[in-house]
Formats: C-alpha cells, sequence, structure tokens
C-alpha cells in the first residue's frame, strides 16, 4: 500500500467516520451536556473539512473510488465519490454546522439529555454514507441507519405530538424500508451483483424479466416514500411539524434528498427511464407532487406546517429533471438539489426564530416582526423568495433549468405546471410575510423578545450560500453540467471504477 | 422448491399487507415484521437455494466449486434481520409510549400530532380517550 492509496482512502471515508466518532465520543459524555456540546461544535468544523477536502479531490480526480478490505468491486463493497455524491457531502457539512450552531440556542436540555448530539451525528454518518456508498446493499443499511436515528430524533422531546407524529413516520418509512429490501433481492437474483458499477454493466447485457421490472417498480415506490412524493408522501406533514427547530430543519434539507439522490443513481445507472414507461410515471407523479404540496401548504395558518408542504412541492421539481432526463434536466435537478437543501433548512431555522421572537409558530397570532426586527425580516426573505424562484436568487437559475430542460424535452405541460406551482409558493411566502412581519400584531409587546445570535449567524451564512448561488451561478451550473455526465453516461462511472484499481487510476490522472 | 419458496412469500407478504392494513398498531408492527419476513425469504430464494456444498475453496483450488452454495445471500439476510430486529423494537417501544402517553393503540384515534396546529379543529387523541373514560 503506498501513500496514493491511503490518502485517497481516508479522503472517501472521512466524511463518515468522523460523524461516527463523535456519536461515540459524544454518547461517552452523556452525563454532561456541556462537554457534549463543546466536542460537538469542534466535531462540526472536522466534518466540513473533511467534505472539503473530498471536493478537492473530486475536482481533481473525477471519480474516486476505494475498496474495503481490497476487496475488489463485485466481491466487496466500496465507496465512490462522483461530483454529485462529493457536492452533497459538502452541503450536507455546511448545513450539519449551521444547524448545530442554531441547536445551542434550540435544542433544550432535555433534548440533549435524551441524547440529541450521538443521534445527531449517526444520522450524519447516515446521511454521508447513503451519499458515498458504491454498492446497493449497502445503501439500504445506510438508510437504516438514518431511520433509527432520525426516529430517535424525532421522539426527543417525549410530547404527545411527537410520539403520534412519530409512530406515522417510523411506520410508513419501515414499511418503505422493506420495500427497497424486496427490490434489492429481485434485483440480486436478475443480475447476481450488488456494486452500482458492475450492474450498471451487466443489467444493459440481460434481457427485462418479471423479476428485474418488480424491482426497478419497488425500488421506485422505495425511493418515493422516503423522498416524499405523491402517492406516498403522508408521514411528511404528519410529523416534521411536531419536531424541533434545528431537527426539523436537518431533516426538511437532508432526509427526503437521500430518497431523491437513490432514485437518481438507481434511475440512471441501472434502469434508464427511456422506453420503459418509467418516464411517465415520474412525470405525473412529479407534476401531482408538486400541485398536491403546494395547494397543501395554501390552507395551513402553522409555519412549520406550511413549510412541511412546500419539502414535497419542490421534491417534485426535483423529479422534473429525472422524468426529463436529459443531461440538461440532470443538471439542473442536481443544482436544485444543492440549493434547495440550503434554502428549505434555513426556512425552517427562520421559522425557529420567528417563534423564538414572537412566541409562536401560529401565523394568526403573529405579526409586526418587520418593525421589531427588521433583520430577521430580510433574512426570511433571501430564502423566501429563492423557494418561490424570484431572480436572481438560486431559486430562479435552479428552476429555469429544468423548466427550461422541460421545454427542450419536449415536455411542456410538465414545465407549465412547474410555473404554475412557483406562483402558489409565492403565496404562501407572501402570507408568512404579511402575517408573520406586516401586519399589526393583536398583541403588541412592550419589550420585543431578542433572537440569540447563535440563532441568526447560522440563518445569515446560508442565506449568504443562497446569495452566492444567485448571483455567481455559472460556476455552481458548470460543476452540475459536468456531475451529470457521470450520471448520464453509466460508462464513465463505470470506467472509473474498473478500467484501473485505484492507485492506478490516481497515478493515471496524475 | 423454487415454487414452494415463491408460495410462501406470497403467502407471508400477503399476510403482512393484510396486518398493516389494520388499525391496531400493535397489529400493524407484526404486520410490518411478517413482510420483512418475506423480503429476507426473498433475498435468499435469489441467491438459488439448490445447492449444499458448502462454500469453501478446496486446498489447491483457486475458486469455488460451481456446485458450491452462494454465501452472500446468507450475508445479506443476516444484516436484513439484524436491521430488522432493531427497527422492530424501537417500533414496538413507541407503541408501548404510545400507550401510555396518548392512552391508545387505534391509529384512527391517534390525532394529537394532526391537532397540533392544524387549520381545522381536530379533536386530540389523548383528550377523546380521556373524555370517554371519564364518560
Amino acid at each position: 500500500m503506498d501513500a496514493d492509496f491511503s490518502i485517497n482512502l481516508l479522503v472517501l471515508i472521512w466524511p463518515v467516520l468522523i460523524p461516527l466518532t463523535l456519536a461515540a465520543l459524544t454518547a461517552c459524555l452523556w452525563r454532561s451536556t456541556e462537554a457534549q456540546k463543546i466536542v460537538g461544535m469542534i466535531g462540526l468544523a472536522f466534518i466540513l473539512g473533511s467534505a472539503v477536502m473530498l471536493v478537492q479531490a473530486v475536482l481533481r480526480y473525477d471519480v474516486l473510488a476505494v475498496e474495503f478490505g481490497g476487496w475488489e468491486v463485485p466481491f466487496g463493497i466500496s465507496f465512490v465519490a462522483d461530483r454529485l455524491a462529493a457536492a452533497l457531502v459538502m452541503i450536507t457539512s455546511v448545513l450539519a454546522l449551521c444547524v448545530g450552531i442554531f441547536s445551542l440556542r434550540d435544542i433544550r436540555q432535555l433534548h440533549v439529555k435524551a441524547g440529541f448530539y450521538p443521534l445527531f451525528f449517526g444520522m450524519i454518518a447516515g446521511v454521508n454514507g447513503a451519499f458515498l456508498t458504491g454498492d446497493i446493499f449497502n445503501l439500504y443499511v445506510w438508510f437504516e441507519v438514518m431511520l433509527i436515528t432520525s426516529m430517535g430524533l424525532l421522539v426527543l422531546g417525549r410530547t404527545k405530538e411527537q410520539i403520534d407524529g412519530a409512530v406515522k413516520y417510523a411506520l410508513l418509512n419501515l414499511f418503505g424500508t422493506v420495500l427497497f429490501l424486496m427490490a434489492v433481492g429481485l434485483l440480486y437474483g436478475a443480475a447476481g451483483t450488488l456494486a452500482f458499477a458492475d450492474l450498471a454493466r451487466i443489467l444493459p447485457t440481460i434481457e427485462a424479466s418479471p423479476g428485474l421490472i418488480g424491482a426497478a417498480i419497488l425500488f421506485l415506490c422505495a425511493f418515493g416514500i422516503k423522498a416524499g412524493v405523491f402517492p406516498l408522501f403522508f408521514w411528511l406533514p404528519a410529523s416534521y411539524h411536531t419536531a424541533p427547530f434545528s431537527i426539523a430543519a436537518i431533516f426538511a434539507g437532508l432526509l427526503t434528498k437521500v430518497g431523491v439522490y437513490a432514485a437518481f443513481r438507481v434511475f440512471t445507472l441501472l434502469f434508464t427511464v427511456d422506453e420503459s414507461g418509467i418516464r411517465e410515471i415520474v412525470a405525473v407523479v412529479a407534476a401531482f407532487t408538486m400541485l398536491v404540496g403546494v395547494f397543501g401548504a395554501a390552507v395551513q395558518w402553522n409555519i412549520r406546517r406550511i413549510l412541511s408542504f412546500h419539502i414535497i412541492s419542490q421534491i417534485g421539481y426535483i423529479l422534473m429533471g429525472l422524468a426529463v432526463a436529459t443531461p440538461l434536466a440532470i443538471a439542473g435537478s442536481i443544482f436544485y438539489i444543492v440549493h434547495h437543501i440550503i434554502v428549505k433548512a434555513n426556512l425552517f431555522l427562520v421559522a425557529g426564530a420567528i417563534r423564538r421572537a414572537s412566541g409562536t409558530d401560529d401565523l394568526k397570532k403573529t405579526g409586526g416582526l418587520l418593525k421589531s426586527h427588521p433583520w430577521l425580516a430580510v433574512l426570511f426573505l433571501i430564502p423566501a423568495l429563492s423557494l418561490a424562484g424570484i431572480p436572481p436568487l438560486s431559486g430562479f437559475w435552479a428552476k429555469f433549468l429544468v423548466i427550461d430542460a422541460s421545454f427542450k424535452g419536449e415536455m411542456g405541460w410538465l414545465a407549465a405546471v412547474a410555473l404554475f406551482t412557483g406562483l402558489l409558493t409565492l403565496y404562501s411566502m407572501m402570507k408568512i410575510w404579511m402575517e408573520a412581519f406586516w401586519k399589526v400584531p393583536a398583541v403588541e409587546r412592550a419589550t420585543p423578545r431578542r433572537v440569540p445570535v447563535f440563532m441568526s449567524l447560522p440563518i445569515a451564512i446560508l442565506a449568504a450560500v443562497t446569495l452566492t448561488i444567485g448571483f455567481y451561478a455559472e460556476p455552481f451550473v458548470q460543476f452540475a453540467e459536468v456531475a451529470s455526465i457521470t450520471l448520464t453516461d453509466p460508462g464513465v462511472y463505470v470506467a472509473a471504477i474498473f478500467g484501473e484499481s485505484t492507485t492506478e487510476l490516481v497515478r493515471a490522472v496524475e | 422448491m423454487t415454487l414452494a419458496y415463491a408460495a410462501i412469500i406470497a403467502i407471508l407478504a400477503g399476510c403482512g399487507i393484510y396486518m398493516i392494513l389494520a388499525q391496531n398498531l400493535v397489529r400493524i408492527i407484526l404486520g410490518v415484521s411478517l413482510l420483512a419476513a418475506s423480503a429476507n425469504i426473498l433475498i435468499f430464494l435469489s441467491g438459488r437455494v439448490n445447492s449444499e456444498v458448502p462454500p469453501i475453496i478446496p486446498s489447491g483450488a483457486e475458486a469455488l466449486a460451481d456446485t458450491a452454495a452462494n454465501p452472500l445471500p446468507q450475508a445479506l439476510v443476516l444484516t436484513a434481520i439484524v436491521i430488522g430486529f432493531s427497527l422492530t423494537a424501537f417500533a414496538a417501544a413507541l407503541a408501548v409510549k404510545a400507550y401510555r402517553s396518548l392512552g391508545t393503540l387505534d391509529t384512527d384515534e391517534m390525532l394529537d400530532a394532526e391537532a397540533l396546529g392544524a387549520p381545522f379543529p381536530v379533536p386530540a387523541a389523548s383528550k377523546t380517550v380521556a373524555a370517554k373514560t371519564e364518560g
């Protein structure tokens, strides 16, 4: 084993290994909540550092792979990082850091004592593992790591609402993972292998069999449940609004996107959406997901509930890219995922700040925040207008890319649905603006409540990221376009894994 | 043999889904466990269960004999069983907690999360159950 190989290996596994270590460390420090906080914050900086290193490595070598225990790809489990995976790991760590800072003021002693930090880091490990794994059964394992830690996070407060929400969250997601497991079984029966790269090589050579079609449909359902698409989203608005704001923010940003990511991997590398009927299914599902989500949000008066329904409608936009499936559309979706993770999580954090400032998250009872917290109003407008797709914020470019791709891919009707949904999204955001910030509150407070710095700082960081992506979109769009190549052309992915062994791959590029 | 396995998978999955459709939380959890069991057998069957030759490379040979059993599905099933067990344990603990704090195991009566910030009036389960016991 030479130096090149060990550098390569560490870059890939740090984003998973560090959170796992932190989960163990914070669990050991169970009694001292202060120590857990300190270790947690330092650890989050390390996670961010590891993600930066991964992105640098991927920019240099395109696709990186590491085989554990030296077992070559079809036999051993591998971690693979292409641009998409690296970008998502990067965004995950930025988000984890911001939510971590926010949680210092949002998460109460009760939650920390119930094990917030170990579960939080466990979940980050699960999310990063799911992004980086190169093996479909291993993906299932990371899904489960994510699921069990997120269920723990959901019931930390042990309120009646949380337990009720967790029951629905747990059962529907358990059902989803069983479908995933069945799909893996059928796929293994048909192809005899589980590594993505090997499957991408073998599947085009075997004829469609009932088992393979069944596997594809089950994957679609399983990832659909995880991603919260129509008509499988019911667990999401039933549970997300019960969690504390920090936890809801990290759920909203990451969990559904892991489902979307898995769908993109499986339906580009393994199955194609062309000529298989899947394109039509995904297109219709995407349209209904957008509409149902946005209509669901329109009737709500609780900020968290509005935002929960908007997660669903935004997933529809991302799926549009998969339905159109041209390289341009996939690139648009990748850009959209990155934009959406930042913006959605930030809106939940802003909701937490609104709650802190006005004492409630019921829009009918709040008001007057523009006068008492003008900076919070600005910080709300950035992600809110970005979510609705107002230029020049990041959401505009994201929507522009997927809608443009739909028109070019002869799916004009889908683009029309997306534009209509954008209008209703703006309606919901304006509702929050009018009610929470603009209107005169029912009961004026003599002294306005202060929003702690640790709450406004992460909101400002995420808003800055949104502004950066918005005003300086070109490099991000280019990155997404290059990233879409490994998805739309499985050959690149396969060649990177099988072309040479990892050490030689690194040397070859050098 | 394959048909027999397929029939068992179908029966288990069918029973599982039937029980998931129930209103009682405990029945639903049992249903998910049955479904998970059927998924495990499915993986097992996918690995072609037709050999009893242990997957050990004889001394001197380079690879497994063609007749050897496939060890991979067993590893997969083992992993899936362990994960499934922990998730079922969590779900069972959640059911106990739900019964203690909400006072019911009937999913139709569990409306506490629905009532939180709902735009329409929703009777919270814990309250309706309390009202019932008082009445």
